[in-house]
């Protein structure tokens, strides 16, 4: 059951994106088409997995004893740009036909700050291993779930005639409020 | 006197929320009441005004590959004295804005200064464009959270306009009304430059 909370949690109640405003860019700037969202979805839930893994090794193995950890935040975004850098490397000679297919999002990962402020609220919560990875994949998951939701809406929005003020931004900010507003209808789902 | 357009080019120009749209995560999070968006402004530039004048004086001395990593150390430096410095002496404000503070970090108007203008430029341009930035970035947010505050709280600064228990729209301080007042907002200033 404490999973089932988790990942209920970190999927629809407190929804990354939606409700707690994590991966913005990235959920303005890939989700204009179904199939890249797809990607970029994919690539994050890698990545925030991994890194939430490392992450977690090393706040409690190495920043803890060493009574080092207001070094948090420096230690944390140097290992997510240095995974996502190996991950490059090694989906490049392992599986090209992945690689093919995240490569041009996983860069754009290490400034997603939804990798980042997921590592750091794992920490916060005191979770242990498993459920710091359970967390961190399911909230990742949350964040695909908004992306492709978004993507799907906008790719219908285009035929429509916005006015031009709204174009493009605006319309996608209120689309994204709406959605949220809909989210909202999780809560209460678990206590 | 010339100095002074890289001031003003992020007030309004290219004001980094509402003309650039960087740094969404934060506009969006913290803005639920006008003081938040005071206090995340202010963090934030002083982050973006270090790391500027850091950046601009050691650009000579920082090889080009590894220009991006030398930057996020310069900054997350920064940002754990802010983070830390917050923690100590305005602890409520610190809670607030939560996961906000470490995540300055990844604040794309902070790299992206740091990569547009700083590595560039002189250390004086640097301050006044950090300024500028800051400053742009800091109303911005602002506006964001009295208009939030204002609708969803009837208060603005924590004083109340309307009698206590009469009804606001509420929400405006939640989540949705964050991507609903910031859409609007955009909208509003994509006119205003259409029109001129």
């Amino acid at each position: 059951m404490e999973f089932f909370n988790i990942i209920v949690l970190a999927l629809l109640v407190n929804n990354i994106v939606l409700a707690q405003f994590l991966g913005i860019c990235p959920f303005m700037g890939v989700s204009s088409k179904v199939s890249t969202s797809v990607g970029m979805g994919a690539a994050v839930v890698f990545v925030m997995t991994l890194a939430n893994l490392a992450t977690y090794l090393i706040y409690n193995y190495v920043l803890l004893p060493f009574d080092i950890g207001f070094m948090q935040t420096i230690t944390f975004i140097f290992v997510i740009a240095f995974l996502v850098q190996v991950v490059e490397i090694i989906l490049k000679k392992v599986a090209p036909e992945l690689y093919q297919a995240l490569g041009i999002f996983l860069p754009l990962i290490t400034t997603n700050c939804a990798v980042l402020g997921v590592a750091l609220l794992a920490i916060q919560k005191n979770y242990n291993l498993i459920e710091s990875i359970v967390y961190s994949s399911s909230s990742a998951l949350g964040f695909t779930l908004a992306l492709i939701l978004l993507a799907g809406i906008r790719e219908q929005m285009d035929l429509n005639d916005t006015p031009k003020a709204m174009k493009g931004v605006p319309i996608t900010l209120i689309t994204a409020g709406l959605l949220s507003l809909a989210f909202m209808g999780f809560s209460g789902l678990v206590k | 006197m010339s100095n002074l357009k890289y001031f003003t080019n992020g007030l309004i120009k290219d004001n980094p929320t509402f003309v650039l749209l960087l740094g969404l995560c934060p506009a969006l999070a913290v803005t639920t009441a006008a003081m938040n968006g005071i206090g995340m402004g202010m963090a934030t530039t002083f982050v973006l005004l270090c790391s500027n004048i850091i950046i601009s004086l050691l650009k000579n001395f920082i090889p080009d590959k590894v220009r991006i990593a030398a930057f996020i150390v310069v900054i997350a430096t920064f940002v754990t004295i802010v983070d830390m410095t917050m923690k100590a002496f305005v602890p409520d404000l610190y809670k607030t804005l939560g996961i906000f503070i470490p995540l300055i970090v990844v604040n794309c108007i902070i790299l992206g200064r740091a990569e547009a203008f700083a590595q560039k430029n002189s250390l004086v341009p640097s301050i006044l464009d950090a300024l500028g930035m800051g400053l742009g970035f800091t109303l911005a947010i602002t506006l964001i959270s009295s208009v939030r505050e204002l609708l969803g709280n009837g208060s603005i600064f924590d004083i109340k306009l309307v009698s206590e228990n009469a009804k606001t729209i509420l929400i405006f301080v939640l989540p949705p009304g964050a991507f609903i007042t910031y859409g609007y907002l955009v909208a509003l200033f994509n006119k205003l430059k259409n029109n001129k």
